[in-house]
């Protein structure tokens, strides 16, 4: 009797586990696209907005444009940064996603080896106008190097230094800090009365693993070496994040709250006058939308050690942005190269980096006077001259969360008033690296 | 079941009558004890065939999973990522490694978090069912209103937590701090203070089940075992140690097994209040496994210490019905 049970349950299993794997067989091992539906296309945009409905706001009439060129229409879905690379990976893994995605370019390596992406060799290049046609520190950031790029740029960012003139002018401070030593002084000036110098977003590891990256950069650091192992315990880096956990720290130029900002409460206390000054990459729009008069603030430089903003010690920025790739499952793949050269053609550039307040990777459309605001002239040339795209590794994106998570720790001990010293930095670096190779 | 079974199934002519001949012939050939006793099976064939697609199947993917190198290289075609053996396990449980280390430490984590959790969730429930025991005025207005952190979804309630607990604008600290005076501008969600955090959400969350059960255990307790004792002397305490507990031994004992997976197993609580990546000091096993596949996109890994997590749940649930059922008890007295 109980033999008969099994042998029962044992066959049910069987043949499901059969069906299963027959299932999980037909989706993912054949991995050309087509073009089974030509007259459709599915598109994931990520979060450029004050919101998600923002962007379906600002998307829409585009996508209506290119339905009224081609006749193709696209189903927008528009999917917040929380997720965006659960929901990629699951369909990397089911083969069921989208055509046509916007990716953060920092990951355009992880994502490239996963060989969900299509190649933007020249030929398919050719297709939407050739690679001519875009800046090159934006194609600097879209794929490892000597890989044909997983994705073409779409918008340009860079990190600015946002301040309040009204706070500056109140403080007696004239210009914006050029250095760290002086963004500290001038940050000790404003610090006063509940009101902060520097708002800091010490809770969120994208930012954090961004900021440490380019203080890393400062100090001669790099978090990877050219072999793409990671150099997480390297005296510069460990020098570099603790300079950035200490403005929290040791100087208190930051409110000890900072320390669990995770959604962008640092821009909202820019703009309510809590906090002076802010490191955010292309902050006006949310500035504006937080009701704050373009008057009354004002852009710089992110500091440097000494000098002027440059390249190598000098680098005061990632090159940040969004790029836009091509799911290599697509049952559209025409369709959708057509939808990106029309995202990426000059007046589409320019309509839609205006509307979200970046920069057009192409090069026809950022000569445009729109794109000259005193915000964007600042981070314009700070692409040009002074910054440096993150690692191009396959293991960038895990870098970002491993090292922005460990800062996460750092700033909850720099905000209690422990201690944040060498040592306890460079321990938590290396938890993070040690990590990397599991 | 058993007991249903002798008078469902004599002979074949209640459910094979209609049929043709052919397949009369097929059901004579199978023994009639093997017929009689196969039918309730039968019954429960198709629960146990989704059964077997909802929860072994996963189950067993997982366990495949464990054993290969699954990274973002291999999760398009996950079945040509290569057989990892035994590795990911050997990571999982080296303790000196940083991987194993974090594991360990997350583990005990868990461990003082479930005990506690579960340990005030069932004094809350079983305090608060005993007292509202005597019919008084407004007794099922309090009861709904005991049940709500229950009925909320669990999103709702986590979120407006993680609101509360927050160091500038939080209401915690705003009674605790600028009202009361009894305690600093503290963390909750950062920092030391994370681990209160999540286990006073955690039992505001699962005491109102626990005062559910025990609620429903103590009707069935007669009131004249109450009114015998205390004719005999015995004062409320003895009461509640002698004939209350006693009593409502079955009940306690689902209840605390319940509640002991609920909170080992829970992702919902500390992922809502902590994110991605939680204060080490409220590491959570279910968050730090999600993290370590997830986040790191090393399946492979995540999969070993998911099947790790099931093979200890499992000794835990059997060793605890062995020593708890009490059938046991008595056959050995």
């Amino acid at each position: 009797m109980p033999s008969s049970r099994t042998t029962a349950i044992a066959a049910v299993a069987v043949s499901l586990l059969g069906l299963v794997t027959a299932c999980g067989g037909g989706s993912s091992t054949t991995g050309g696209g087509g073009n089974s539906h030509a007259k459709t296309l599915t598109y994931w945009a990520t979060n450029q907005g004050t919101s998600l409905d923002d962007d379906k706001a600002k998307l829409t009439p585009e996508l209506q444009k290119f339905e009224q060129q081609t006749g193709i229409h696209v189903k927008l879905e528009v999917i917040p940064w929380d997720s965006i690379l659960n929901r990629i990976m699951a369909a990397t893994s089911s083969g069921q996603g989208p055509d046509v995605l916007n990716i953060g370019n920092t990951w355009s390596a992880s994502l490239q080896a996963t060989g969900a992406l299509v190649q933007w060799d020249d030929a398919t290049f050719a297709k939407i106008g050739g690679k001519s046609r875009f800046v090159d520190s934006a194609l600097g950031s879209t794929g490892a190097p000597g890989k044909p790029p997983a994705a073409v740029p779409l918008y340009s960012m860079a990190y600015g230094l946002y301040y309040n003139k009204k706070e500056f002018a109140a403080a007696g401070i004239s210009q914006p800090p050029a250095t760290w030593d002086e963004l500290i002084a001038d940050g000790k000036k404003l610090t006063k009365n509940g009101q902060y110098g520097l708002a800091i977003e010490g809770a969120n590891n994208s930012e954090n693993a961004h900021h440490a990256f380019t203080f890393a950069k400062q100090h001669g650091g790099d978090f990877f070496d050219a072999q793409g192992n990671p150099t997480f315990t390297s005296d510069a880096v460990v020098a570099g994040v603790k300079q950035y956990i200490d403005l929290l720290g040791t100087n208190k130029i930051a409110a000890a709250g900072n320390a669990e900002y995770a959604q962008n409460q640092s821009v909202a206390d820019l703009a309510s006058g809590k906090a002076a000054m802010l490191l955010w990459q292309a902050a006006g729009g949310q500035l504006k939308t937080r009701g704050k008069n373009p008057a009354d603030w004002g852009v710089a430089p992110v500091p440097v050690q000494s000098g002027t903003p440059g390249q190598g010690t000098n680098v005061d920025t990632m090159v940040a942005g969004i790029n836009m790739a091509v799911f290599k499952n697509s049952g559209n793949l025409d369709g959708a190269y057509k939808f990106v050269k029309f995202m990426t053609s000059d007046a589409e550039q320019k309509t839609l980096c205006s509307e979200y307040g970046s920069i057009p990777p192409v090069k026809a459309a950022a000569a445009d006077p729109v794109f000259n605001t005193p915000e964007l002239t600042v981070l314009k040339n700070a692409l040009a001259t002074s910054a440096a795209p993150l690692p191009q590794v396959a293991k960038e994106s895990q870098f970002e969360d491993l090292v922005g998570a460990a800062m996460k720790q750092l700033f909850a001990d720099a905000a209690a008033g422990k201690p944040v010293t060498l040592e306890s930095v460079k321990a938590k670096l290396q938890a993070a690296q040690q990590q990397m190779q599991g | 079941m058993t007991l249903a079974t002798p008078r469902r199934a004599p002979g074949p002519e209640h459910p094979g009558s209609g049929r043709t001949r052919p397949g009369n012939r097929i059901t004579r050939r199978i023994p009639d004890r093997v017929r009689r006793r196969g039918l309730p099976y039968l019954l429960l064939l198709p629960a146990l065939g989704f059964e077997l697609l909802i929860h072994l199947i996963p189950m067993l993917v997982g366990l495949v999973m464990s054993f290969k190198e699954l990274t973002q290289f291999y999760i398009r075609n996950w079945r040509t990522a290569p057989w990892h053996g035994m590795a990911n396990y050997r990571v999982a449980v080296d303790f000196n490694a940083p991987i194993g280390h974090a594991l360990l430490h997350s583990f005990l984590v868990t461990c003082s978090f479930t005990l506690l959790a579960v340990g005030l969730s069932w004094l809350f429930g079983t305090a608060a069912a005993i007292l509202m025991q005597d019919t008084f005025r407004g007794r099922g207005l309090l009861r709904a209103l005991f049940l709500t952190p229950y009925a909320l979804p669990v999103y709702a309630s986590a979120i407006t937590w993680a609101f509360m607990f927050q160091h500038d604008n939080g209401l915690v600290n705003h009674v605790l701090h600028d009202q009361m005076h009894v305690a600093g501008q503290s963390f909750w969600l950062i920092g030391d203070n994370s681990f209160i955090a999540v286990v006073v959400v955690s039992v505001w969350r699962n005491w109102p089940f626990a005062f559910l059960c025990v609620m429903a255990g103590l009707q069935n307790i007669p009131r004249e075992l109450y009114e015998a004792s205390s004719i005999d002397g015995a004062g409320i305490w003895q009461q509640i140690r002698r004939i209350t507990m006693p009593s409502l031994r079955p009940v306690n004992q689902v209840l605390i097994l319940v509640l002991f997976l609920w909170t080992f197993n829970d992702f919902s609580v500390p992922y809502i209040l902590f994110g991605r990546s939680a204060p080490q000091q409220a590491d959570l096993i279910a968050v730090h496994i999600y993290q370590s596949s997830f986040v790191t996109w090393n399946f492979g890994t995540g999969s070993a210490m998911s099947v790790l997590m099931l093979l200890f749940l499992l000794a835990v649930t059997a060793v605890y019905l062995l020593v708890t059922t009490p059938r046991r008890r008595h056959a050995r007295a």
